[in-house]
C-alpha cells in the first residue's frame, strides 16, 4: 500500500500560554524561546500509516509544505519509520490561504503519482481548521472520512472507524482515498537510535512552485483580516480562609450564594 | 457577487426536533439577516414538520429536502443533497453547526460551491463598510483568534455549540415552507457508513451536563478521579479531564476536555488541580462560570476563573462537599 501522509512545521503548541506572541504588523504568531516542532496532530498520522505498514506492507511518503523547515523537525516522521520526504518548501505556498495551501498539496500528490492512501491530521495545531484533508480529496475527487481511529485495508477497500460524539461509525471505502487521523488512533510511537541513523541519511525531495504547476493566488478565497489574543481579565474572587477547609467552606457558601451550584 | 442573497442555516434535527445548535444557528442568522436586510432560510433535510420548528425559531422561510435515501446519514448524499439546495436558495451565507455531520460536510461542500469555508466560529458580524460576514474563530489551540473573510459566496461557516443564543422560539410565527427534491443517485455514495456504534457512558453526558467537575495533571491517580465522581454525582453532574490526566489513564479518554477531546459549553465549570493550558481551555471556555481549585496561585485557570480556592484540592474538596451537603 502507498501511503502519502501531509504533516507540517508548527510553533510548538504546548510551550506555555506566557510565550504566545502575535506580530500585529505581519500577523503571524510565535512562540518565543520555543523550537517549532512536527504537528501533533500530524503524527498520530504518521503513526495511523505506520501501523498499516507494519500490518500489509507498502511505502510511506511523508509531505511537507512551509518555509524555513529544520531539517530535524521534518524529518522525525523518517525517523519514525516513513520511507520518504517530500518539501514543497517555497515562500508563494504559504503566501496563499488554507485552499491554495491544499492545492499546493493535490498538485503535489498528482505528480508524485501512485498512492492508494492519503492521511493527514484531525486538524493542525496552528489553524485548527481540519479543511485541509477534506479539500484535497475534493480537489482529487476521491472519498473522504475525517476523525479516523482505526484504518484497516480489506482487499482493494479500507474500513475505518470514524470517531463521533456518541462512539464511532464503522465507514467502508474504495481506495484511494484521503483519511484524516484522529488522536484516539493511539499515541505516535518515538523515533528509535536506528530510525534515527536511517533518517539521516535520506535526502528530502524538495520542489517548487514551478515543479507541481502551482500558479500563486488563483486558489484564494479567505483573507485573514486579524489575529489577536483575546484579553481575559483576571476577576477571580479567592476564597478566604486561614486554612484550605475554611477556603473550601467559604467557596461553597459563595456559590450557593450565587446560585451557582 | 449580487446574485447571492440572505443568509441560510442548515437544521440538524434528532428525534423529530431540530438540535439546539440549529437553534442557535438560526439565532445568529436572525441578527445577521436584519443587519444586511434580507431574509433568513431554513434548510432541513428530514420530514416537513420539522420546518415550523425552524420558523418558530427565527426563519422567515423553510426548504425541506425529503428523501427516502436521505433517512439514514450517509455524507456524501448529504453534501450533494445541500449542494443542490444551496444552489437553489443562492443565499449569501451559509451556517451549519460544528457537529459531528457539520464538520464532516463543510469544506467539501464549499468546494462543490466553489467557495471557502470557515469553521468552529465563535463570532459573526457584518463589516458595515464592506457588508462581508466578519468571522472569528479560535487559532493556535485557543492561545489566538483570527477574524477572516471570504472573498467568494456563499460566505460558509460552521458555529461552535453554545457560543451563540438563539431566540425564544415563538410558535405563532408564519413562515414559507419550500419543497425542494433531491434527486439522488445512489452511485453518489463512495464512503459509506455501514454501521454505527454507540458507547454506553455512565451517568450524564459531558456535553449535557450543567456541571462538570475536572480533574488535571494534579489529581495524580484514579482514585483521585473517584472523589471527583462523588462530587459531580452529589452537583449532578458530570467528571471531565485534561489531556494529561487522560494520557495517565487515570480516566476514559472519552472524559477529556479541550481541543483534542470535547468542547463544551457548561453551566459551571469546576477545575481542579488543572493549571490551564491554552489547548484545554479552548475546550471549556464557553462554560458560564469557571471555579478552580488549584496550589499554585499564579496558574493560568485563575485568569479565566470567576471563583477560585488556592490550595490543596485533597484538603479543599472533602471541607467544600461536606459544606455543600449541609446547607
Amino acid at each position: 500500500m502507498n501511503i502519502i501522509v501531509c504533516v507540517k512545521q508548527v510553533i510548538d503548541p504546548e510551550a506555555p500560554p506566557a510565550s504566545f506572541k502575535i506580530d500585529a504588523a505581519t500577523n503571524k504568531a510565535e512562540m518565543k524561546g520555543a523550537a517549532p516542532v512536527i504537528d501533533p496532530y500530524g503524527e498520530y498520522a504518521v503513526e495511523a500509516a505506520l501501523k498499516l505498514k507494519e500490518a500489509r506492507g507498502g511505502k510511506i511518503t511523508i509531505l511537507t509544505l512551509g518555509v524555513n523547515l529544520l531539517r530535524e523537525v521534518v524529518k522525525k516522521p523518517l525517523a519514525m519509520g516513513a520511507d520518504e520526504l517530500i518539501l514543497l518548501e517555497d515562500e508563494i505556498f504559504t503566501s496563499g490561504d488554507n485552499g491554495s495551501i491544499a492545492n499546493a498539496l493535490a498538485l503535489a500528490i498528482k505528480k508524485k503519482g501512485e498512492y492508494d492512501l492519503i492521511l493527514c491530521g484531525r486538524e493542525a495545531s496552528d489553524t485548527n481548521a481540519g479543511q485541509t484533508g477534506p479539500a484535497i480529496a475534493e480537489l482529487l475527487g476521491i472519498p473522504c472520512i475525517i476523525l479516523a481511529r482505526k484504518i484497516e485495508p480489506i482487499d482493494d477497500k479500507i474500513k475505518v472507524e470514524r470517531v463521533n460524539s456518541l462512539g464511532y461509525d464503522v465507514i467502508e471505502s474504495p481506495l484511494p482515498a484521503v483519511v484524516t487521523v484522529s488522536n484516539e488512533v493511539g499515541q505516535p510511537r518515538y523515533p528509535t537510535i536506528k530510525g534515527i541513523m536511517a533518517a539521516k541519511k535520506i535526502e528530502p525531495i524538495i520542489w517548487k512552485a514551478g515543479d507541481i504547476g502551482y500558479e500563486t493566488g488563483i486558489s484564494n478565497k479567505t483573507k485573514l483580516q486579524k489575529l489577536f489574543q483575546p484579553v481575559h481579565e483576571a476577576k477571580c474572587e479567592f476564597a478566604a480562609g486561614e486554612t484550605p477547609e475554611e477556603m473550601a467552606v467559604n467557596l461553597a457558601l459563595k456559590l450557593r450564594e450565587a446560585k451557582i451550584v | 457577487m449580487s446574485e447571492y442573497k440572505g443568509v441560510a442555516v442548515y437544521c440538524e434535527a434528532k428525534n423529530d426536533k431540530i438540535l439546539p445548535i440549529a437553534a442557535e444557528g438560526l439565532g445568529i442568522g436572525r441578527k445577521l439577516a436584519e443587519s444586511l436586510g434580507q431574509e433568513l432560510a431554513a434548510v432541513i433535510i428530514g420530514d416537513k414538520a420539522l420546518a415550523q420548528q425552524a420558523i418558530a425559531a427565527g426563519a422567515d422561510k423553510a426548504y425541506v429536502i425529503e428523501d427516502a435515501q436521505l433517512k439514514e446519514y450517509q455524507p456524501d448524499a448529504y453534501i450533494s443533497a445541500l449542494e443542490k439546495a444551496i444552489k437553489q436558495i443562492q443565499p449569501q451565507i451559509v451556517i451549519l453547526g460544528q457537529t459531528d455531520s457539520g464538520r464532516e460536510l463543510v469544506t467539501r461542500l464549499a468546494y462543490r460551491l466553489n467557495t471557502a469555508a470557515t469553521l468552529d466560529c465563535v463570532d459573526l458580524a457584518i463589516d458595515t463598510g464592506t457588508k462581508r460576514l466578519l468571522q472569528t474563530k479560535p487559532v493556535y489551540g485557543g492561545n489566538a483568534q483570527a477574524v477572516i473573510i471570504t472573498e467568494t459566496d456563499p460566505q460558509i461557516v460552521t458555529i461552535r455549540t453554545k457560543a451563540f443564543a438563539a431566540l425564544t422560539p415563538d410558535a405563532s410565527r408564519k413562515g414559507e415552507v419550500v419543497s425542494i427534491p433531491a434527486g439522488l443517485d445512489s452511485s453518489i455514495i463512495k464512503a459509506k457508513i455501514v454501521n454505527r456504534v454507540v458507547e454506553e457512558v455512565a451517568g450524564i453526558k459531558l456535553e449535557d451536563a450543567r456541571v462538570v467537575v475536572a480533574g488535571g495533571r494534579g489529581i495524580g491517580s484514579a482514585d483521585g478521579f473517584k472523589q471527583l465522581d462523588e462530587m459531580a454525582k452529589l452537583l449532578k453532574g458530570a467528571v471531565g479531564a485534561s489531556r494529561p490526566a487522560c494520557d495517565n489513564n487515570w480516566i476514559s479518554d472519552t472524559a477529556q476536555v479541550g481541543l483534542t477531546g470535547k468542547i463544551i459549553a457548561p453551566e459551571v465549570y469546576i477545575a481542579v488541580a488543572i493549571s490551564g493550558s491554552s489547548q484545554h481551555m479552548s475546550g471549556c471556555s464557553g462554560a458560564k462560570t469557571i471555579v478552580a481549585v488549584n496550589k499554585d496561585k499564579e496558574a493560568n485557570i485563575f485568569r479565566h476563573a470567576r471563583y477560585g480556592v488556592v490550595g490543596d484540592w485533597k484538603k479543599v474538596l472533602p471541607a467544600f462537599v461536606q459544606k455543600l451537603k449541609e446547607l
